[in-house]
């Protein structure tokens, strides 16, 4: 309000006629009004909005090479994870069959493992048969010695002399065991155990 | 108010012994250097230095734009999309609009900071409240609309061009002259007249409360307590003002790119 007061004077001595009714306009302001539309449009126009418009075009230009790259990493993306799915699935696949393999081979082995076995076990069994058999066959010839020897012996001193070259000689005592074998000779009940013991083992 | 011209009272609003004298269009009348017809008056000066803060300001803000904006750039754009999006683009159409922006940022920010004035110390005086500048704004964009719209229809194209399309053939005789009336008359006339009152009545009405307050500071104790309410309605009408003033900016630029996009449009 100030410069008011400041421009009064200016006001008050100014010459009749130069100040006109408001809707009249005053030539310099109107050509002044011109001047400021026109300096500001120059530099707008030529400076201002070329600026702010290359700005903004800069800006799309990026914004679109962004979205660009950003589409062509995803497509790249994509195609990885297809190759990884792709070689998940062979692996799988691999994976599988490995271990139908392995299931088949290991049946086979267990197969052939069992065979072997069997094989072993049979083997083992026919042996320790023919060393049983043999065995035997030892301890029944043994017996029999041990048997001729005592029954002799207990012949003797019975009989009060040796016989024992005479039993060697005629093979009495096989005579007999081979009697009481075949059932012509029945046991008598001397003892109770030379009675058991013929029975019973032979 | 307007009207109301009286030469003789050719003094400002002010405190003379016991009358009071209300503030009159004399007050927009400020020759700062010279006198007469071709003084140099305030508006002019400070419409100069308008121009000046625009030009410095906008050149400085916009000499390192980056892709990604800065927080001035950030406002800057913003102001400027104003103009470019919200009137430009919205009237005249993302086809054409682009050429019409440079003219209207002009029109928009000149308009808005010379309003400003109106409410902005020191200067406290709207320059577009002195119709001059109204009216060289105003034949700026007359010019212009008529120019776009002659070359893009042709002299008489462009008449037929006025009329709207789809009217019956005997109703054109009476719709041509009352559109030639409003492209030519109405339209400038009421786009120059809009800014000059509404500036010129928003700076009438500020004066006339601070200078009333003023005024009753000097009468008795009733009419001192009356200076209260007085400044208190100045302060209001100063916040209306400064709404009133960005508005008749944005409208005068929006009526201008109405008024363009009129002229281009291919049809009404």
């Amino acid at each position: 309000m100030l410069n008011f007061a400041a421009a009064l004077p200016g006001a008050v001595v100014t010459v009749a006629g130069a100040e006109k009714p408001p809707l009249i306009p005053y030539i310099p302001e109107l050509i002044f009004g011109f001047v400021m539309v026109g300096i500001v449009y120059v530099v707008v126009s030529r400076k201002v909005v070329p600026n702010i418009e290359r700005a903004y075009e800069e800006r799309r230009a990026a914004i679109e090479g962004g979205m660009q790259q950003a589409e062509e990493a995803q497509a790249a993306a994509a195609a990885a994870l297809q190759s990884y799915e792709a070689q998940l699935a062979d692996a799988r696949a691999e994976a599988n069959a490995i271990r139908e393999q392995a299931r088949e081979e290991g049946a086979s082995i267990i197969a052939d493992m069992r065979n072997q076995a069997n094989a072993e076990a049979s083997r083992i069994t026919e042996s320790a048969k023919r060393q049983i058999e043999a065995e035997r066959q030892q301890a029944v010839v043994q017996l029999r010695q041990e048997v001729g020897a005592m029954s002799t012996a207990l012949a003797s001193k019975i009989v009060g002399e040796s016989l024992e070259d005479e039993v060697r000689q005629k093979g009495i005592v096989d005579r007999f065991l081979a009697e009481l074998e075949s059932g012509a000779v029945t046991p008598e009940k001397v003892g109770s155990q030379p009675g058991e013991a013929t029975g019973a083992d032979l | 108010m307007i009207l109301a011209y009286a030469p003789q009272a050719a003094s400002l609003p002010m405190v003379s012994g016991d009358e009071f004298v209300p503030p009159g269009p004399e007050i927009f009348y400020l020759p700062l250097i010279g006198e007469g017809e071709w003084a140099i008056t305030e508006q002019m000066v400070w419409g100069g230095v308008s121009v000046v803060i625009i030009c410095t300001a906008l050149l400085m803000l916009t000499r390192n734009l980056s892709i990604v904006p800065s927080k001035s750039q950030f406002l800057l754009e913003g102001f400027y999309n104003f103009t470019r999006n919200g009137i430009a683009r919205d009237m005249i159409g993302s086809k054409d609009f682009l050429r019409f922006v440079p003219l209207l940022f002009s029109l928009f920010t000149l308009i808005l900071l010379n309003n400003w004035y109106g409410v902005l110390p020191p200067v406290m005086n709207p320059t577009y409240g002195r119709i001059g500048f109204a009216i060289a704004a105003t034949v700026v964009v007359y010019v212009v609309y008529h120019w776009i719209g002659f070359k893009r229809y042709g002299f008489t194209g462009y008449f037929g061009h006025m009329i709207p399309e789809g009217l019956p053939g005997f109703i054109k005789p009476v719709i041509f002259p009352l559109e030639l009336i409003t492209y030519f008359i109405t339209r400038p006339l009421t786009l120059a007249l809009r800014l000059f009152g509404n500036m010129f009545a928003g700076h009438i009405l500020i004066v006339l409360f601070v200078s009333a307050g003023a005024y009753f500071l000097t009468q008795d104790v009733v009419f001192k307590l009356l200076a209260v309410p007085t400044f208190l309605m100045a302060a209001i009408m100063w916040l209306f003002e400064a709404l009133i003033q960005a508005l008749q900016a944005y409208v005068f630029t929006l009526l201008s790119a109405s008024y363009i996009a009129g002229a281009l449009a291919e049809e009404h």
